[in-house]
């Protein structure tokens, strides 16, 4: 039992009531506060990140203990990989919510603002921590509603329709999801992801596996924004408040997406070839068609959006690459090497995704516009913006020695040792075509002769914003590290370790 | 087994609504006859033939009972299903001021 587990959902949900009754009476009370609350959670999941290593720590809601080794109860667990996540939610958290302070004034109803912004950050930790197939069903709703309401912020007709869109679609995932749940919870009586696996090494019906398995592949590659299922990723993303779109985008399509895959598919089923090369399928055609989509983009932001599904391409990939290893039962270092790469280029697109989106967010508060043929020259006007995004433009397009280089690198050097070529020289060329579009993204907003519609008079944005921006472009230099042996034993490995060894996770959760 | 059927049969209308119909507030019912439809597919989950709702009696302690635990999670779905439909409404009355219509042809000011 560790009692600080809970704290990553009450803290912002009780910060999300504080905020609408106090900040009623004080005025600026609503954004410091909300600050605060991001803050103290950052810290909490730097703590946990440090602590955790490879013990699993399980709180039991309620104090109910299991009886006969099978749980009862609400579980919640961190583990190495839930730790990683947690991390990055509440680190870009915070630095979105700093922003904002700056930002978001040009909006009515601050108070409204930091209030979702609290309730998403909560479902997004509740989704992530949890070891409960319903709990992250419930949380991942909170997450998602908050994030329907903050795309519509705006509540002008492009942010209406994408929001519009967005909730149709959420809520189809939705009901696949429950649906899902609901086959699991027939076949095996249990909703405790590490019971259900117990159960299911007892055998199981097949057709109802593979159903289930459809099920919550569909439901949550909706979430994530996987190619099939991406049409309201572009539209919500570029619609809503720039803050939001680097939530959104560096964190939510990862947390409730990619993350509950991740655990489900290597934690809770047994992983089939078959479903193996779906999911490498899934994941080589968002990279591919992602990118060739953004290239054509005149708005900087749905440019970024794309650019999204495509490195989200990336990490499905590679963990489709390592299942695919993993299910045949051979060459488990190289399975390990390619679950590496998509973890690490999972962190590595948290930081300079959000960072891309706060640049865009930093140019449209100054210019006023978000197409790229309208504006030009801003690197004289703008020094500190155009420095940051310049390091998150060579960092997405993987050139070293930023961080974005190390993960595609060893995506490439584990699709090679397994054997895959093509899904190789494919990660390579997308690589190449995402430089080529960044390099027309620097040109038309930094470079280019400033054209005549832009109004004079462009100032560098106030100190929250800059700061936040400074500090990422910091964190994408600084993840290059993880690369080096001794620091990636200490965060990378418990997480891969409790991936690769399949029973190790409902082994050490039931043993408590 | 015919229950069963049925209620997939009644999410598939749903869906079909949802891909269909051009009207806002008709896609907006679609998705709650989705919604009905899994709800009903957790209670068939959880119901026993012969069961009695599950209240343990010491003098009769043979019984069949229901499974509790799927009209748990049916309620707890109820509450987030009203939450997102009040959520759709909104933004659809909002789509209509700006737009004057709930004809999904006419709002398309995204797209690419």
């Amino acid at each position: 039992m560790n009692p600080l587990i809970p704290l990553f959902v009450v803290i912002p949900l009780l910060g999300a009531f504080l905020v609408m009754i106090i900040g009623r009476f004080f005025k600026n009370f609503n954004k410091y506060f909300a600050s605060l609350i991001l803050l103290s959670l950052a810290c909490l999941s730097l703590y946990f990140l440090f602590s955790t290593g490879e013990n699993t720590f399980v709180y039991k809601v309620g104090g109910w203990e299991p009886i006969n080794k099978i749980p009862i109860g609400i579980y919640m667990v961190m583990d190495g990989l839930t730790a990683i996540v947690v991390c990055i939610i509440n680190i870009i958290g915070f630095l979105s919510v700093f922003y904002s302070i700056s930002y978001i004034s040009r909006y009515t109803s601050e108070n409204y603002f930091y209030a979702l912004f609290c309730l998403m950050v909560a479902g997004m930790n509740g989704v992530v921590i949890s070891g409960d197939l319903f709990n992250i069903f419930v949380f991942l709703e909170i997450s998602v509603i908050s994030a329907y309401a903050l795309v519509a912020f705006g509540v002008e007709k492009n942010e209406l329709e994408a929001s519009f869109k967005y909730q149709v679609l959420g809520g189809l995932a939705s009901f696949l999801i429950l649906f899902g749940i609901g086959f699991i919870y027939w076949e095996t009586k249990t909703l405790n992801i590490a019971d259900i696996k117990e159960s299911l090494s007892g055998g199981y019906n097949r057709t109802f596996y593979l159903f289930a398995q459809i099920l919550i592949l569909s439901g949550f590659g909706l979430k994530a924004a996987i190619i099939p299922f991406h049409a309201w990723l572009p539209d919500a993303h570029s619609s809503a408040p720039s803050p939001i779109s680097a939530m959104l985008s560096g964190v939510l399509i990862k947390a409730v997406g990619i993350y509950v895959i991740i655990r489900l598919f290597f934690n809770m089923f047994f992983i089939s070839e078959g479903m193996a090369i779906l999911v490498t399928t899934l994941g080589t055609l968002s990279m591919v068609i992602g990118v060739f989509l953004a290239i054509g983009q005149w708005d900087f932001k749905r440019l970024l959006a794309y650019h999204s599904i495509s490195q989200m391409g990336y990490v499905v990939m590679s963990v489709g690459v390592g299942m695919i290893l993993i299910s045949r039962g051979m060459r488990n270092e190289v399975a390990a090497l390619a679950l590496t790469g998509g973890i690490f280029h999972l962190i590595n697109h948290a930081a300079f995704k959000g960072l891309l989106f706060l640049d865009a967010g930093a140019i449209e508060y100054a210019t006023g516009t978000r197409d790229l043929k309208e504006m030009g020259g801003l690197a004289k006007a703008m020094p500190a913006t155009s420095a940051t995004s310049f390091i998150a433009s060579l960092s997405i397009s993987g050139i070293p020695p930023f961080n974005g280089f190390f993960s595609k690198l060893i995506i490439i050097i584990a699709a090679v040792m397994a054997r895959f070529y093509l899904l190789a020289a494919l990660a390579a060329v997308v690589s190449i075509i995402t430089l080529a579009s960044f390099m027309k993204f620097q040109r038309y907003a930094f470079y280019n002769r400033n054209p005549e519609k832009l109004k004079p008079g462009i100032k560098e944005v106030p100190f929250p914003m800059l700061f936040s921006m400074i500090v990422l472009s910091m964190v994408c230099l600084l993840l290059s590290v993880l690369v080096i042996p001794g620091v990636r034993e200490a965060i990378l490995t418990p997480a891969i370790d409790i991936l690769m060894d399949p029973s190790k996770y409902s082994s050490q959760i039931i043993g408590m | 087994m015919t229950a069963y059927v049925m209620c997939f049969i009644l999410f598939l209308v749903g869906l079909y609504g949802v891909i269909t119909r051009r009207n806002l507030i008709k896609i907006a019912v679609s998705l709650s006859i989705m919604e009905i439809s899994t709800f009903l597919f957790f209670a068939l989950i959880g119901y026993i033939d012969g069961g009695v709702a599950p209240i343990v009696d010491p003098a009769d302690p043979v019984q069949t009972y229901v499974d509790p635990l799927p009209q748990a999670l049916v309620l707890t779905a109820i509450v987030i299903g009203l939450a997102t439909t009040a959520m759709l409404m909104a933004v659809i009355i909002r789509l209509y001021r700006k737009y004057g219509t709930f004809d999904i042809r006419e709002i398309k000011n995204l797209k690419g």
